[in-house]
C-alpha cells in the first residue's frame, strides 16, 4: 500500500512540476482575489473576524479552482485504467491524490498567506500566532484535500465537471470554513493576537477524521465499474 | 496426461449498459496458450468483452473465469497476470516514455531493468527520455505494447494491436504479443483472412451476441465477412 | 415488493392524523404571548424539518444498502426519499422564513443555527439531481448518487454541530417555556403533527415508488413486445430506471 501511494504520489508531483497547471493558477488567483477584496470591501486594511473571513474565502475559492483538475489528466489520458489494471489496493489512489492536493494547497498558501499579510492584514502577527496559523491551515487543508479528492473523483465522470466540483464541495466544506474562520479570528485582532480556542481545532480534527474514514470507505465505489 | 486448466471460461456472460445490452450470453472456453480472435462490426461488444476480461468491468449476469479465478470476486488475484492493450494507450503525455514505464513498473512491483530492456526491444531507446506527446502514433503504440507486457502477463488482451504500426514496427512487437510469445491471447480484428490465420478459436460478435464460436480450422474468410452484413 | 398495497388506507390515515394535528394546533394549543398566531407555524415547520432530515438519513441508509448489494431497487428507494426530503426541505425554509419574519421582523436571520444548518444541507442536496443528470452511464450514475447520498448523510450531523457551536444563541422557543420543555397543551398537537408529517412522507414515498415501478414494468412489457428500442423513456429524467425481470 505504501509503495503504491509513493508511486502515484511521485507521478502526481512529477506531472505538476513538469507541466504546472494547478499550483500557479491557484496562487495567482488568490492574489488577484485579495486585490478584488480590497476594492469590493473598500478597505486598505482588515483585522479580526473580517481578516479571517477574507483569508479563508480566498483560500477556499482558490482550492476549488485547483480541485477540478485533480483527476482530469487521468481521465483524459486513460491513466486511471492503467492504475486499475495493477494488482494494487484502489484506496491508495485516494491517499495519494489527497496528499498531492494537500501539497498543492500548501504550496499555494506559501504565496497567498504572505500576500494576504502584505496587502490587507492590518496587525502584524507575532511568531506564536504564525505557528498557530500554520496549525489551523494544516488541519483545514486536510479537510479540503479529503473532500476535494472525493468530489473531484466523482465529478470527473460527469459532463459538467467544473461546475459540479464547487457546487458539491462548498456546502460540504462549510464546517471547515466555520471552524477555520473562528479559529483564526483571535490571531488577527487589532489589539494583539490571542490564543486559538481549542474547540475549533477539535472540530477540524473531528471533521478530518469522519470524512477521512468515509472517503476511505466509499472511494472504491467511485473508481471501479 | 492431465489437461491444463483453461485460461478463459465464459458461460452466459452478459453486460448491460443501462437498458441496452452490450454483451449477451457469451459462452466459450479457451485453453492456455491458445489464441482467440474476436470479429464483429463496430459496436458489437468486442472492446466490452476485453474490458470485462481485464477486470475493468464486472459481469452483470453469467460467469467469467480467467486463469481459474471467478470474476469479479477474485479479480484482484488475476490483475497482475493480465495485460491489456486497448484503444487508449494509458500513457501520460507529459511524462517521458521511460517515466511512464517506470510508473507502471512500480505499480506492478517489476524491476526497472525490464522496462529498459523492453524499450530497447521495440526500438525506442533513442527517444525514451522524450515526453510522450512528442511521439508519433506508431511510437505511442509501441510504448503501449511495452506497458502491456511489462509485468510478463500470462494472458494478453489485445484490441487491434497492429493499428498505427508500419510493417517494421509490427515486426518489432511481434515477439512480445504474437503467437510465438506463448501467452494466451485474445485479439480483436477486422481482417477476416489475417485474423483467422493466427487464430486457434474464433468468436464472431454481432450486437452483443455470439453469432459464431468455432475452431479456426472450420471457418473461412467468407463466413467471417457475413458478420459485417 | 408491491408498493401499491394499502396505499388507500395509508393516505386516509395520513389525512386524518394531519387534520387532527392541525385542528388541535389551531384551536386547542395555547396562543403564544409574544408571537401571536404566527407562532402556530411551528407545528408545520418543525415536524417538516424533522421528517425531512429523517428522509435524508433514510436515503443515506438505502444508499449504503445499494452500494453493498448493487441492487438497483435500493437506489430507487434512496432517490425517491432524497427527492421528497428536498421538497419538504423547501417547505422548511419557507415556513422558517415566515416564522422569522413574524418573530424578528426579517425574512431571514442568521441567529437560528438549526435553520442555517438546514439551509446548508438543502444547498447540498439540491445538487443531487443535477449530479444524476450529468452522468450518462446509468449504472455509474446510480453508484455515484449513492456515494453522494452516503457522504451527505454523514455530513448532516457534523454540519449541525459546527453551526450550533458557531452561534451565540440557541434555537429559541422550539421546545421552550420558562422552565424549558414543551408545555403540556402544546405536546399533543405537536406530536400529532409530527406523526402526521411522517405518515405524509411515507405515503408520498409509496406513491412515487409505485408509480416508478409501474412505469418500469410498462417499459419492460413494451420492450418484450416491440424489441429493444420500443421501451425507451421519453424526455430526460434523473430518476433511476429499474430493470424488472425480462
Amino acid at each position: 500500500m505504501r509503495r503504491t501511494v509513493a508511486a502515484v504520489l511521485r507521478k502526481e508531483l512529477r506531472l505538476e512540476l513538469r507541466a504546472p497547471q494547478a499550483v500557479p493558477a491557484m496562487a495567482l488567483f488568490s492574489v488577484t482575489t485579495l486585490v478584488v477584496f480590497h476594492f469590493a470591501l473598500q478597505r486598505g486594511q482588515v483585522d479580526g473576524d473580517l481578516a479571517a473571513g477574507v483569508l479563508w474565502v480566498t483560500l477556499l475559492f482558490a482550492a476549488m479552482l485547483g480541485t477540478s483538475r485533480l483527476f482530469v489528466a487521468d481521465h483524459e489520458e486513460g491513466g486511471l485504467d492503467g492504475f486499475l489494471l495493477a494488482p494494487v489496493d484502489r484506496t491508495a489512489l485516494l491517499v495519494a491524490k489527497a496528499l498531492a492536493l494537500l501539497g498543492f494547497l500548501a504550496a499555494v498558501e506559501v504565496v497567498a498567506v504572505p500576500a494576504f499579510a502584505l496587502l490587507l492584514l492590518g496587525p502584524t502577527p507575532d511568531p506564536g500566532a504564525v505557528a498557530a496559523l500554520v496549525l489551523v491551515l494544516l488541519l483545514a487543508d486536510a479537510g479540503v484535500a479529503i473532500i476535494g479528492t472525493l468530489v473531484s473523483a466523482l465529478a470527473v465522470q460527469t459532463r459538467a465537471r467544473d461546475l459540479i466540483v464547487p457546487l458539491l464541495a462548498l456546502p460540504l466544506l462549510i464546517p471547515v470554513v466555520i471552524a477555520a474562520a473562528r479559529a483564526t479570528t483571535p490571531l488577527f485582532l487589532a489589539g494583539g493576537s490571542e490564543a486559538v480556542p481549542a474547540r475549533w481545532l477539535a472540530i477540524l480534527g473531528l471533521y478530518d477524521l469522519v470524512f477521512g474514514l468515509l472517503a476511505y470507505a466509499v472511494f472504491d465505489y467511485l473508481v471501479e465499474d | 496426461m492431465v489437461a491444463a486448466a483453461p485460461a478463459i471460461e465464459l458461460a452466459g456472460l452478459t453486460r448491460r449498459y443501462g437498458e441496452r445490452v452490450a454483451l449477451q450470453d457469451v459462452t466459450l472456453t479457451l485453453p492456455a496458450g491458445a489464441t482467440l480472435v474476436v470479429f464483429g462490426p463496430n459496436g458489437a461488444g468486442k472492446s466490452t468483452l476485453l474490458r470485462v476480461l481485464a477486470t475493468l468491468l464486472r459481469p452483470h449476469a453469467g460467469t467469467a473465469r480467467v486463469l481459474g479465478h471467478a470474476l469479479p470476486e477474485e479479480g484482484w488475484a488475476v490483475r497482475g497476470r493480465i495485460g491489456l492493450l486497448g484503444h487508449a494507450p494509458l500513457l501520460y503525455r507529459d511524462l517521458s516514455g521511460r517515466e511512464n514505464l517506470a510508473f507502471h513498473a512500480r505499480l506492478h512491483g517489476v524491476g526497472l531493468e525490464r522496462a529498459t530492456a523492453l524499450i530497447e526491444q521495440v526500438g525506442l531507446s533513442a527517444r525514451a527520455d522524450d515526453k510522450v506527446h512528442t511521439y508519433s502514433r506508431g511510437m505511442v503504440q509501441r510504448l503501449a505494447v511495452c506497458r502491456a507486457v511489462l509485468h510478463d502477463p500470462e494472458v494478453l488482451l489485445l484490441d487491434e494491436p497492429r493499428a498505427n504500426l508500419d510493417p517494421a514496427a509490427a515486426g518489432l512487437v511481434e515477439p512480445l504479443i504474437g503467437a510465438a510469445s506463448g501467452r494466451t491471447r485474445i485479439v480483436t480484428s477486422h481482417d477476416p483472412a489475417g485474423g483467422l490465420a493466427e487464430a486457434d478459436l474464433a468468436l464472431g460478435l454481432r450486437a452483443g451476441r455470439a453469432d459464431l464460436v468455432a475452431a479456426a480450422g472450420e471457418l473461412d474468410a467468407a463466413r467471417i465477412g457475413a458478420l459485417y452484413r | 415488493m408491491l408498493y401499491g398495497t394499502r396505499l388507500r388506507s395509508l393516505s386516509l390515515l395520513t389525512a386524518v392524523t394531519l387534520t387532527a394535528g392541525f385542528g388541535l394546533a389551531f384551536f386547542y394549543a395555547p396562543m403564544d404571548a409574544d408571537q401571536g398566531f404566527m407562532q402556530k407555524i411551528f407545528y408545520v415547520h418543525v415536524p417538516l424539518a424533522i421528517v425531512a432530515l429523517g428522509g435524508f438519513v433514510f436515503g443515506g441508509v438505502m444508499a449504503v444498502q445499494h452500494l453493498r448489494t448493487r441492487d438497483a431497487r435500493y437506489d430507487l428507494r434512496s432517490y425517491v426519499a432524497i427527492h421528497l426530503s428536498l421538497v419538504l426541505g423547501a417547505g422548511v425554509l419557507i415556513t422558517g422564513s415566515i416564522w422569522a419574519k413574524a418573530s424578528w421582523g426579517h425574512w431571514w436571520v442568521w441567529d437560528e443555527p438549526t435553520l442555517v444548518s438546514f439551509l446548508v444541507v438543502f444547498l447540498l442536496y439540491a445538487t443531487y439531481q443535477p449530479l444524476r443528470f450529468s452522468i450518462e452511464d446509468p449504472e455509474r450514475q446510480a453508484r455515484y448518487a449513492s456515494v453522494f447520498a452516503v457522504t451527505a448523510g454523514a455530513f448532516v450531523p457534523l454540519n449541525f454541530l459546527a453551526v450550533r457551536l458557531a452561534q451565540a444563541y440557541t434555537h429559541p422557543r422550539v421546545f421552550a417555556t420558562a422552565n424549558g420543555g414543551l408545555p403540556a397543551k402544546m405536546q399533543l398537537p405537536f406530536y400529532l403533527c409530527l406523526i402526521g408529517m411522517a405518515l405524509l412522507f411515507a405515503t408520498l414515498w409509496k406513491y412515487e415508488m409505485a408509480s416508478k415501478h409501474t412505469s418500469a414494468q410498462l417499459r419492460s412489457l413494451r420492450r418484450k413486445l416491440g424489441g429493444d428500442d420500443a421501451g425507451a423513456t421519453h424526455g430526460r429524467t434523473a430518476a433511476p430506471s429499474l430493470r424488472t425481470s425480462s
